[in-house]
């Protein structure tokens, strides 16, 4: 079989995966988001945690709960790290430096999952499970939550505020309630993803995987060396890197590592794993907006995205310019032999675009274009289908700019889900998505007018531009992959990082919110032969539309100066 | 509803397309962009409003006049390079071009305020004094409450209500309709407006606004802009406006340490011209004038709004309330058939309902005669040359009129026409109960039926001649609906409205007119409670709602509506709680005005995507010319093979800046409009000004260039 028919069947199975799951899960998303039961564990925990289930917060308390929740998180985690070498289960590691231990402990919370260490030669296994892992479960609920709650802001059926809005509904509708953030978590954590990842670890480990609670084994080998073979709880570890969207592996090559990856069908597991829940999102929000067609069109605006994305990067490794690849045959500098040119490019444009981080292979040693390809994917916002949670919200900020942007257009005030987009909706959605661009810019902007930019890099040109460039990227978005060439574990870029992490994960979700909580005040139009169709393959084509336009431009003249300058020479 | 007299009979709706349409001839004054004098004259206006307090309310132009001030610092410093000079001189004349489009929108409104100022010239009234005599005092020193006299030749020195008398008023100041109208007080008719002058009988006017606050007071300052707030649609998109540009300011100002590390650090004049570029000037410029220029275009229709708000909503509207009376039809019931029972002709009928109206002179008996003579040849004879013709008029006891004559055999025939019961009462009387009525009554009852169920009214024609007394068949009245209104009303179907009509018809006639009309949906029997609980029912779905209207009793409603469009005939108080004002009164203007609202969000939408689309143009001509020789791979990018660095830098700054020069026309004429629905309509200003806005700038950048290059030393 050749290379290429066996990634386009690779494709194929992933998407036909995709299509079967996305319905069924996406529904039995929106029927856990939205039922009034609570299971008997959930009780409990409400009980041990002394919080009502059934209060409904406005959008400030919702806001509140998140944040304080994370910001509890960062704290448990920085101190854990702190204090490795003073508690149980340490396995000898020395305490984590300050900077690094704010660093992963903004990385994990944020889901961005950016590791400025390597796992097996840093973490014990308390940090490992009660911190880490912990966090790879809660901050993919948090980002549900999140997403959860603004879709019941955009698709909130208030009667028209003029008339009062207490007429005709009652308790869940008074306006702009947004749930209760509480039971949102829990349920994200106790129905969905644990559940989930319990069946997926179980068929990583059938695919190979390792799974155990032991430490290294002192392996000698046949020509008498002696080698270091690291075991521990992987595949569980795994199950939940890839389905919570975190990308932060146990062992320090990531997915590349046999232990974590090791054929290609536990690959493609790991690949659809990544997308399964962003891609089925779009279905509970159409399921919740009682339009189920809206949400196909945000799915295939997401879809044309990642597509395309794949396609480029796909396109990029094939053709592997430059002499030396094309002397070899193949651009596999970086690459696993097990997985090929194909399905590296698969993973790659699929860890990019889902703010996951994980990888098969090393970015930094893709072709020009391709490493640029997975840096665009990126910089679109993670949107595509982006995070688990964070993906819909980004999507559905971006969809209020599309419609404000082409929707006059049609000669209306610019409406989504019937309601319309005024001053405060646009200011709200406008101020969301300039977050990451600021943040990418003045960081990689402030790297490299320090000489800490310089000094970290491993190649020189443009090459060593794109590593900087990368990482700010990387850790605005919460995506937390790595070009791997830059040496970023020095304090600059511990705390610049970790906090273009924070930042770039709660300034969004605040403006979410807030716009969500201002649409949930408005009441819906019907819709009439005058209203722009958001359901319709146009709009999603205005959306990819949109999205291209508003990111290419922002980043046009990095990107010029980063892997087009090194791609183009 | 209130009846309304209208001065002007109501125009046939204009042909679709619409928007667009010619404005009424002889409105107020005005002139457009072609107009040379105009331009001199915005010319000091615009360099006027470069005043950065001034510049700072339109944040996109702020930014390019920092950077023009910028510039302007390096080039004085570095006065040999001519690079410098010549981008500083264009980054001017974009912030220019800017307020020279604001300047003429808002000139084209002051030369309409100037001449509606020439009107207000200062009057003099008649101050009716408590003891009942007259003092003569200034139109300035009246108050609310004052009455005074008005009498032929006389200038109405303020708004107010007529009070006594009634006499003929010339309104052309304001509405520019030469024909005098009247006003008359009591009813719906006694509203005057100051400025305007009477030009018969004498009428005492009791004064309503404080001067200053006047009708032509609020129309000057209205078509001047003076009173003119940002709408909300208007805001939204300058916060994105500003949005991006702080994205764009973030691309740009982080850019010089990318640079710097490439190698290829660039000048802060080359920094300035690209943000320049970049930001979304060409929207930010036509902002406000294409804000002012939709207000012009109602003004011009002759449609005053108090507020660009209203304006707006008009886009939104999803339902039209239509008065049925005037709107939909001409307003009076028309002979359209002569249905003959019992046996008699038709050409009999015709004739006996001729004979029987030839006095009558409302519409309704004019149209009778009008049919007859028409469909039967009939001649039209006068009333008096019918010998011995005695005329029965029409009273509302016997609700019938006719005539009493001499037949040719010299035998007296009378001729009623009228109510069914009353003729056939008539026709029973008069054959004494003996013999009964001629002409079979169930036949008459199901004719009459059938006639009312088809929404029209019947008139029996009944007779008494030789053969004896009988009914000879029925006279079908109906109301004629006006050409056209059916196609219109399947347009705004097709853009998403709905029209309602309402009446004071009974259900079975007002749905036998709906279905005629091809109306949505009547509100029958319409009262103004139903009416508003009927705006409010479609308000609390979500809908928007416009009407018109022109009475006291269309006050609430009017308020209530989103948009609500009083007619200038009707009273103070419909006019004071709508927020649109029709000087023409024609109601059908409703959805003109729908179109210029909708027409002005297309065209806010229209420039934002060919503003942004220009951009990816920009990118590949500057980028290039930055860093090509730090990487010579990035010439790639140069894809219009501009000549040089410099003129390429050049040419984007130019074509930005001859871009706004080049839409302020459309700007101000708005982008076309046509009836479509939503998807069609995006899809097509998607490929005009989407699609358009990504080629264009190649095009035209890469023409400059050419030109630039053909200048000596500029490579």
């Amino acid at each position: 079989m050749s290379p290429i028919l066996a990634t386009a069947l690779q494709l194929l199975a992933l998407v036909g995966a995709l299509a079967l799951v996305h319905r069924p899960f996406g529904d039995y998303m929106a029927a856990v988001y939205t039922s009034p039961r609570h299971l008997r564990i959930e009780r409990c925990l409400y009980r041990c945690v002394g919080v009502d289930p059934d209060a409904r917060l406005r959008p400030a308390a919702y806001l509140r709960a998140v944040l304080a929740f994370s910001a509890a998180g960062v704290l448990l985690l920085y101190a854990l790290q702190r204090l490795q070498d003073k508690l149980p289960l340490s396995l000898g590691f020395e305490a984590i430096d300050p900077d690094q231990a704010f660093n992963t402990a903004a990385s994990f919370v944020s889901n961005t999952n950016w590791q400025s260490y390597a796992g097996e030669s840093a973490m014990g296994h308390l940090v490992q499970l009660t911190g880490l892992a912990v966090q790879n479960f809660v901050s993919a609920a948090v980002g549900m939550a999140v997403a959860v709650a603004v879709v019941r802001g955009f698709v909130h059926r208030s009667a028209r505020s003029r008339e009062g809005a207490a007429r005709a509904h009652e308790g869940a509708a008074r306006s702009g309630e947004l749930g209760n953030f509480w039971t949102d978590l829990v349920r994200g954590v106790v129905r969905i993803l644990l559940p989930v990842a319990f069946v997926s670890a179980l068929a990583l480990v059938a695919t190979g995987v390792v799974q155990n609670l032991a430490g290294a084994h002192e392996v000698h080998t046949l020509s008498g060396a002696t080698q270091h073979i690291p075991g521990g709880p992987v595949a569980s570890q795994e199950a939940i890197k890839e389905l919570g969207t975190n990308g932060g592996g146990f062992f320090n090559a990531n997915s590349a590592h046999p232990f974590e990856n090791p054929s290609g069908l536990s690959d493609l597991l790991e690949v659809f794993l990544i997308l399964v829940i962003p891609f089925s999102l779009t279905r509970t929000f159409g399921t919740m907006a009682g339009n189920v067609r809206q949400g196909y069109a945000l799915l295939g605006a997401m879809g044309v995205l990642w597509l395309g994305a794949v396609l480029a990067v796909t396109a990029s490794e094939f053709a592997h310019p430059g002499t030396a690849a094309q002397a070899a045959g193949g651009a596999m500098e970086g690459k696993e032999q097990r997985f090929g040119e194909g399905a590296s490019a698969l993973f790659a444009a699929s860890t990019t675009m889902t703010s996951t981080g994980a990888v098969n292979a090393f970015h930094d040693s893709f072709t020009a274009l391709g490493g640029g390809a997975t840096l665009l994917g990126m910089m679109l916002g993670e949107i595509a289908p982006g995070g688990v949670g964070s993906g819909l919200y980004g999507m559905l900020v971006m969809a209020v700019v599309a419609v404000f942007l082409a929707g006059l257009m049609v000669g209306r005030t610019p409406e989504y889900l019937g309601k319309k987009i005024g001053t405060r909706e646009i200011t709200c959605a406008a101020c969301s998505f300039l977050v990451t661009p600021a943040l990418v810019l003045s960081g990689t902007a402030l790297a490299m007018a320090l000489p800490d930019g310089e000094e970290a890099m491993t190649n020189i040109g443009a090459h060593g531009f794109t590593e900087v460039l990368y990482a700010y990227t990387s850790a605005a978005n919460n995506n937390g992959s790595a070009f791997a060439g830059l040496g970023a574990d020095t304090p600059f870029f511990n705390t610049t990082l970790g906090l273009c992490m924070l930042l770039g994960r709660f300034l969004p979700m605040v403006f979410a919110l807030a716009l969500a909580g201002s649409l949930a005040r408005r009441a819906p139009a019907p819709a009439t032969a005058g209203t722009l169709r958001t359901e319709k393959p146009l709009f999603s084509g205005m959306l990819v539309g949109s999205v291209l336009i508003v990111t290419g431009l922002t980043f046009f003249p990095a990107l010029a100066l980063g892997p087009l300058a090194e791609g183009l020479s | 509803m209130s009846t309304t007299t209208r001065v002007r009979p109501p125009q046939t709706p204009a042909a679709p397309g619409t928007a667009e349409a010619a404005a009424p001839p002889g409105g107020p004054a005005g002139g457009g962009l072609s107009d040379p004098r105009l331009l001199v004259r915005a010319l000091p206006v615009a360099l006027r409003k470069l005043d950065p307090r001034t510049m700072a309310k339109a944040p996109v132009m702020f930014v390019v006049e920092v950077g023009s001030v910028v510039t302007t610092v390096l080039a004085v410093r570095h006065p040999g390079e001519w690079f410098g000079w010549v981008v500083t001189c264009w980054l001017w004349l974009t912030v220019l071009f800017a307020n020279l489009a604001e300047a003429v929108a808002e000139g084209r409104g002051k030369a309409q305020a100037d001449s509606l100022r020439r009107t207000r010239t200062e009057s003099v009234a008649r101050r009716l004094t408590e003891e009942g005599g007259e003092e003569t005092v200034s139109g300035a020193a009246l108050r609310v409450g004052d009455r005074v006299v008005c009498e032929a030749g006389d200038v109405i020195p303020g708004d107010g209500d007529v009070v006594e008398g009634v006499a003929s008023v010339d309104e052309s100041a304001i509405t520019g309709e030469s024909a005098p109208v009247i006003r008359e007080s009591g009813g719906d008719r006694c509203a005057v407006t100051g400025g305007t002058s009477v030009l018969s009988d004498r009428i005492v006017v009791a004064i309503t606004t404080r001067p200053g606050e006047s009708f032509i007071d609020r129309m000057i300052s209205l078509v001047e802009g003076a009173a003119r707030r940002k709408t909300p649609n208007e805001t939204a998109l300058g916060i994105l406006l500003a949005s991006l540009t702080v994205v764009f300011l973030l691309a740009v100002v982080t850019l010089q340490p990318f640079a710097r590390y490439a190698g290829a650090e660039q000048s802060l004049t080359v920094l300035t011209a690209l943000l320049v570029c970049l930001i979304p000037t060409t929207i930010g410029a036509l902002l406000s004038a294409i804000g002012i220029a939709g207000m012009d275009r109602l003004v011009r229709r002759n449609v005053l709004a108090t507020s660009g708000r209203a304006v707006e909503a008009a886009g939104d509207v999803s339902t039209l309330l239509l008065d049925k009376t005037g709107t939909i039809t001409f307003g009076d019931r028309r002979a359209t058939a002569f249905v003959p029972v019992g046996g008699a002709t038709e050409a009999a009928l015709a004739e006996a309902a001729h004979l029987g109206s030839l006095a009558d002179e409302t519409p309704e008996g004019r149209s009778v005669v009008a049919l007859a003579e028409e469909r039967h040849g009939l001649r039209g004879s006068h009333e008096g040359g019918l010998k011995g013709a005695v005329w029965v008029p029409f009273t509302a006891r016997t609700r019938m009129s006719g005539v009493d004559l001499e037949g040719q055999d010299g035998r007296l025939v009378r001729v009623r026409k009228g109510a069914a019961s009353a003729v056939r009462a008539w026709v029973e009387q008069c054959a004494g109960g003996a013999g009964g009525a001629r002409g079979a009554g169930d036949e008459v009852d199901r004719v009459v039926r059938e006639v009312a169920e088809a929404g029209g009214t019947p008139l029996v024609v009944g007779v008494e001649d030789a053969h004896g007394a009988r009914v000879l068949g029925v006279v079908h009245l109906k109301d004629v609906v006006k050409d056209g209104m059916r196609a219109r009303f399947t347009e705004l179907r097709g853009m998403g409205i709905r029209t309602v009509m309402i009446t004071g018809d009974n259900p079975l006639t007002a749905r036998a007119i709906a279905g005629e009309a091809g109306v949505d949906d009547f509100l029958a029997e319409a009262t103004p409670e139903d009416k508003m609980a009927f705006i409010r029912r479609e308000q609390s779905s979500g809908r928007l709602v416009a009407m018109t209207g022109d009475g006291t009793n269309d006050a609430p409603a009017l308020a209530q509506a989103d948009v609500g469009v009083a007619m200038n005939t009707g009273t103070s108080a419909a006019k004071e709680a709508a927020n649109m004002v029709d000087l023409d009164s024609d109601p059908t203007k409703l959805i003109e005005i729908v179109a210029i609202g909708k027409q002005l969000l297309i065209t806010r939408g229209a420039l934002t995507t060919f503003s942004l689309a220009n951009d990816v143009a920009k990118y590949f001509a500057i980028i290039p010319a930055m860093f090509a020789t730090a990487y010579p791979g990035l010439d790639a990018l140069n894809l219009m093979r501009l000549a040089s660095p410099q003129s390429a830098i050049l040419s984007a700054v130019i074509f930005n800046a001859l871009i706004i020069v080049a839409l302020v026309p459309l700007a101000l004429r708005g982008v076309r409009y046509r009836p479509l629905s939503a998807a069609g309509m995006l899809r097509r200003n998607l490929a005009v000004y989407g699609a358009g806005g990504l080629v264009a700038p190649f095009v035209g950048i890469k023409l400059i260039d050419l030109l630039l290059s053909a200048i000596p030393g500029v490579n």
